[in-house]
C-alpha cells in the first residue's frame, strides 16, 4: 500500500464515522481526535474499520502513532505487508 | 432491563485491616454511620474568617494557602506535549484571587453565571474557584458538546461570562455568538505564550496578569447558589441543577469516606470537567483535603495512563467503568510493564461497574475497584464501597454516613406506591426505585427556572432518583436499570429528547426515536430510529448525512453513533414515542405490555 492508497482507506472509514468532515480542510498533521471531533468510541471504530478493510490489526500500544491523518497513513504504509490474512479492500 | 442485572454470585472481596499502609478513614461502617452528623462534618471545615459564612473556594484553597500546606502542590497539570505545570496552594490562591478581581472589574455580580468550556487545563480550576470567590455561579460545559447543546445551556442558564479556549470558541461559539443576548464577556485561553486577539473576546492570561493577587472573599451564605450543572431529561429541555456553597461539606465528607483521601495523597480524577464528577471530585473535594491533584489534559490512552499512575506515584484514583473496560481491552500485559505500587485506592463512577471489572482490578492492579453511585442532583457520592469494607462485586455498596437511602415499591405504571402519606419500601432483593431522604448538604436546591420539574422529583418525603435498584439482606445496593429512557454512554447521561429534537430539525426527518443500545465498552451507545418525510429515500447517503448532521449540532459525545430508518415508530395513545419498545426490539427482548400502544396502519 502506498501513501495515497492509505489515505484513501482512511478517508473512506472516516466518511462513515464523521461524514460531516471535509478531510481536505483538515490539517494532515493536526491532532485527529480534536480536528475531527472524534470521541474514544469513534477512535475505536476507526481502528476496527482499518482492521476490517485492510486486515491490519493495530495493537493498543501503537495508538499514539495514529494521532494524526499523516500518522495513520504512515502507519498503514509501514504495516501493510504484515497484515493478518483476512478481508482485503 | 434484566439483561443488565449483574450477577450476585461473585465471591465477596474480603478486606483485612492492616493490608493498607495508611489507616482508612472509615474502618467500622456501622459505627461511622451511627456517629456521623452533618454538623460535625461542617466542623471539619473552617468557614470564612470573621464568621462571614461558607464559601467553597475558601475551603478548597485559601485555608490551605494561609496554613502549613501553603507550599504543598495543589495541582500538577500534565500538558498535551508532556509539559508539567505545578501550582501550590499559595499559587492557586493568588491565581484565583486574580480571576475574582478580573470578574469584579468586568462588573460581574454575585449570583451571575460564569460558564466554563475547556478541557482539563489549569485555567479551568482557576476560573471555577476564582468565580466562586466572587460569589458568581459556575456552570461547566462539556467540551465535546456541539454548538446546539452549548447555546441551549448558555441561554437557559443566563450565561453572562464564558471562559473557553480559542479553538473551542472559533468552532463552537463564534458562529452563534450573535444569538446569545445575555453573554457579555468571553475570556479566552490562548495557545502558547501569545495573547489571543479574537474579536469580541478578552485574553485571559493578559487579564489575569494585570489583576491584583489580593482578594477578600465577601460574606457568603451557605445557601447561596454556587454551581449549576445541566442534566438531560427524557422530555423537554436540559435541566439546570442548582447547588449551593454548603455542598462543600458533602464534597469534603464524601472524599474522606468514599475516596479515603488523606492529606499526603496524590489523587487523580479522570472525569471530564464538563460533568458533575469533574467538578465535585475533579476540583473541589481533593482540594478541600489539601492533596495534590493530577490534571491530565490528554484523552484516554492505556499505556500513557499506566505511565501516569506510575510516574506521578498516584495513590488514589477515581475513574470510570468505560476507562476500566478499555484498560481491560488493552490487555494485562500492558499493565505489567508498570510499577503501580504507589496506588492505594481505586474507585469508579458513571455507570455500574461489572463484577468482572472489579475482579480484574484486584488481579491486574492489585486492588479491587470500588464502585459508587450518585447523580448530578445529589452533588456528591451517596452510595459507595469503602477501603476497609468488604466488596460484593457488581454492587454499588452501601449509603455514606449521613445518607439515608431506600428502595421504594412501584406500581405497574412505574409510580412509587404511597399509603397514608408514606412510601412503601421494597423487601430485600425486590426491585424498586432508589430514593434518598433529603437533607444532605450537596442536594440540589432546584432546577433553574423550572420549579415544576424540581417538585416532581420528590414524593412522600423522598428524593426519587429515577434509577431502579434493589437492596440485599446485608444492606448492599444493586443497580438494575433506569426507570426512564435516559441513556448512559461512557458514564454520561444523555437525554433522548435532546437528540431527537436535533435530528428533527433536518428537513428529511419526520420523526425520530432515540435509545441506548448496549455496548461492551461504553455501556450504551446512542442509536436513532428515523422516519423520513415523504419524498425522501432511505439511502446510505442520507443515513450518513444524518449522522454528520447530528455530530455537527450535538457533538461527538451525544450524537447518534447509529441511525436506522423505520417506516413508523411505536407510540402510546397519547402520541409519545415508546422508546422502551424500540429498545426491546433492538435487543430482541419480549416487548411486554402493549396495551397502551397505538395501532399503526
Amino acid at each position: 500500500m502506498n501513501t495515497d492508497e492509505a489515505r484513501e482507506v482512511i478517508a473512506r472509514i472516516l466518511g462513515q464515522i464523521a461524514p460531516e468532515v471535509d478531510l481536505a480542510t483538515v490539517a494532515q498533521d493536526g491532532e485527529l481526535q480534536q480536528e475531527l471531533d472524534l470521541d474514544s468510541m469513534d477512535f475505536l471504530n476507526l481502528v476496527n474499520g482499518i482492521l476490517e478493510s485492510t486486515g491490519i490489526d493495530i495493537p493498543e500500544r501503537d495508538y499514539p502513532q495514529m494521532q494524526s491523518l499523516d500518522g495513520c497513513a504512515r502507519y498503514l504504509v509501514a504495516h501493510s505487508s504484515d497484515r493478518a490474512p483476512g478481508p482485503m479492500s | 432491563m434484566p439483561a443488565q442485572r449483574p450477577s450476585m454470585d461473585w465471591p465477596r472481596i474480603v478486606k483485612q485491616l492492616g493490608e493498607s499502609a495508611v489507616r482508612p478513614n472509615l474502618v467500622d461502617y456501622e459505627r461511622s454511620c451511627a456517629e456521623f452528623t452533618w454538623d460535625d462534618a461542617r466542623g471539619a471545615l473552617d468557614g470564612l474568617p470573621g464568621g462571614l459564612g461558607l464559601n467553597i473556594a475558601h475551603e478548597a484553597v485559601d485555608r490551605h494557602a494561609s496554613g502549613p500546606r501553603a507550599h504543598h502542590v495543589a495541582l500538577r497539570c500534565l500538558g498535551r506535549h508532556g509539559e508539567v505545570r505545578e501550582l501550590t496552594y499559595s499559587d492557586l490562591r493568588d491565581a484565583t484571587n486574580r480571576f475574582a478581581n478580573a470578574l469584579e472589574a468586568l462588573g460581574v455580580q454575585a449570583g451571575e453565571r460564569v460558564f466554563v468550556l475547556t478541557g482539563r487545563l489549569p485555567e479551568l480550576p482557576i476560573a471555577v474557584l476564582g468565580a466562586l470567590k466572587r460569589g458568581a455561579v459556575v456552570c461547566p460545559l462539556f467540551s465535546a458538546f456541539g454548538p446546539e447543546p452549548i447555546r441551549e445551556r448558555l441561554e437557559r442558564g443566563d450565561g453572562r461570562v464564558l471562559v473557553t479556549t480559542e479553538v473551542l470558541y472559533r468552532r463552537k461559539v463564534e458562529p452563534l455568538r450573535a444569538t446569545l443576548s445575555q453573554l457579555d464577556h468571553v475570556l479566552l485561553v490562548g495557545t502558547g505564550d501569545t495573547a489571543t486577539s479574537v474579536p469580541g473576546t478578552i485574553d485571559l492570561a493578559t487579564t489575569l496578569s494585570a489583576a491584583s493577587p489580593i482578594y477578600e472573599i465577601p460574606a457568603t451564605s451557605p445557601e447561596a447558589m454556587a454551581l449549576l450543572h445541566f442534566t438531560s431529561g427524557t422530555t423537554g429541555a436540559p435541566k439546570g441543577a442548582v447547588h449551593v456553597h454548603a455542598a462543600v461539606i458533602a464534597h469534603h465528607a464524601t472524599g474522606r469516606f468514599a475516596l479515603d483521601l488523606h492529606p499526603d495523597d496524590v489523587y487523580w480524577c479522570t472525569a471530564d470537567p464538563g460533568w458533575v464528577t469533574g467538578m465535585s471530585y475533579g476540583i473541589i473535594s481533593p482540594l478541600t483535603h489539601g492533596v495534590t491533584s493530577i490534571v491530565d489534559e490528554r484523552e484516554f490512552d492505556a499505556r500513557r495512563w499506566y505511565q501516569t499512575l506510575q510516574d506521578q506515584r498516584v495513590t488514589v484514583w477515581y475513574t470510570s467503568p468505560t476507562a476500566v473496560r478499555m484498560l481491560m481491552k488493552a490487555g494485562r500485559e500492558v499493565a505489567k510493564e508498570f510499577d503501580l505500587r504507589a496506588l492505594r485506592f481505586v474507585a469508579s463512577v458513571g455507570e455500574p461497574l461489572n463484577p468482572e471489572a472489579v475482579a480484574w482490578g484486584a488481579e491486574v492492579l492489585g486492588l479491587p475497584i470500588h464502585d459508587n453511585w450518585w447523580q448530578t442532583e445529589t452533588g456528591g457520592i451517596m452510595i459507595s464501597n469503602y477501603a476497609a469494607v468488604d466488596i460484593k462485586p457488581g454492587s454499588m455498596g452501601r449509603p455514606l454516613p449521613g445518607v439515608e437511602a431506600a428502595i421504594l415499591r412501584r406500581d405497574e405504571k412505574g409510580r412509587v406506591v404511597v399509603r397514608d402519606g408514606e412510601a412503601e419500601e421494597s423487601a430485600p432483593g425486590e426491585e424498586g426505585e432508589l430514593a434518598l431522604r433529603p437533607g444532605w448538604p450537596s442536594m440540589f436546591r432546584g432546577y433553574l427556572h423550572d420549579d415544576e420539574r424540581y417538585r416532581a422529583c420528590f414524593q412522600a418525603g423522598w428524593y426519587l432518583s429515577g434509577d431502579l435498584a434493589s437492596r440485599d439482606a446485608d444492606g448492599y445496593f444493586w443497580f438494575v436499570g433506569r426507570g426512564d429512557d435516559m441513556i448512559k454512554s461512557a458514564g454520561h447521561l444523555i437525554g433522548p429528547f435532546e437528540v431527537e429534537s436535533a435530528l428533527m430539525e433536518h428537513p428529511a426527518v419526520a420523526e425520530a426515536g432515540v435509545i441506548g443500545k448496549p455496548d461492551p465498552v461504553a455501556g450504551e451507545i446512542v442509536k436513532a430510529f428515523v422516519v423520513l418525510r415523504p419524498g425522501n429515500d432511505a439511502t446510505d447517503e442520507l443515513r450518513l448525512e444524518l449522522i454528520g448532521f447530528g455530530r455537527k449540532r450535538l457533538g461527538a459525545a451525544i450524537a447518534p453513533k447509529e441511525i436506522a430508518f423505520a417506516d413508523d415508530l411505536p407510540k402510546t395513545r397519547s402520541g409519545k414515542i415508546m422508546r422502551r419498545l424500540l429498545r426491546a426490539r433492538e435487543l430482541g427482548l419480549p416487548e411486554g405490555d402493549l396495551s397502551t400502544l397505538e395501532v399503526t396502519q
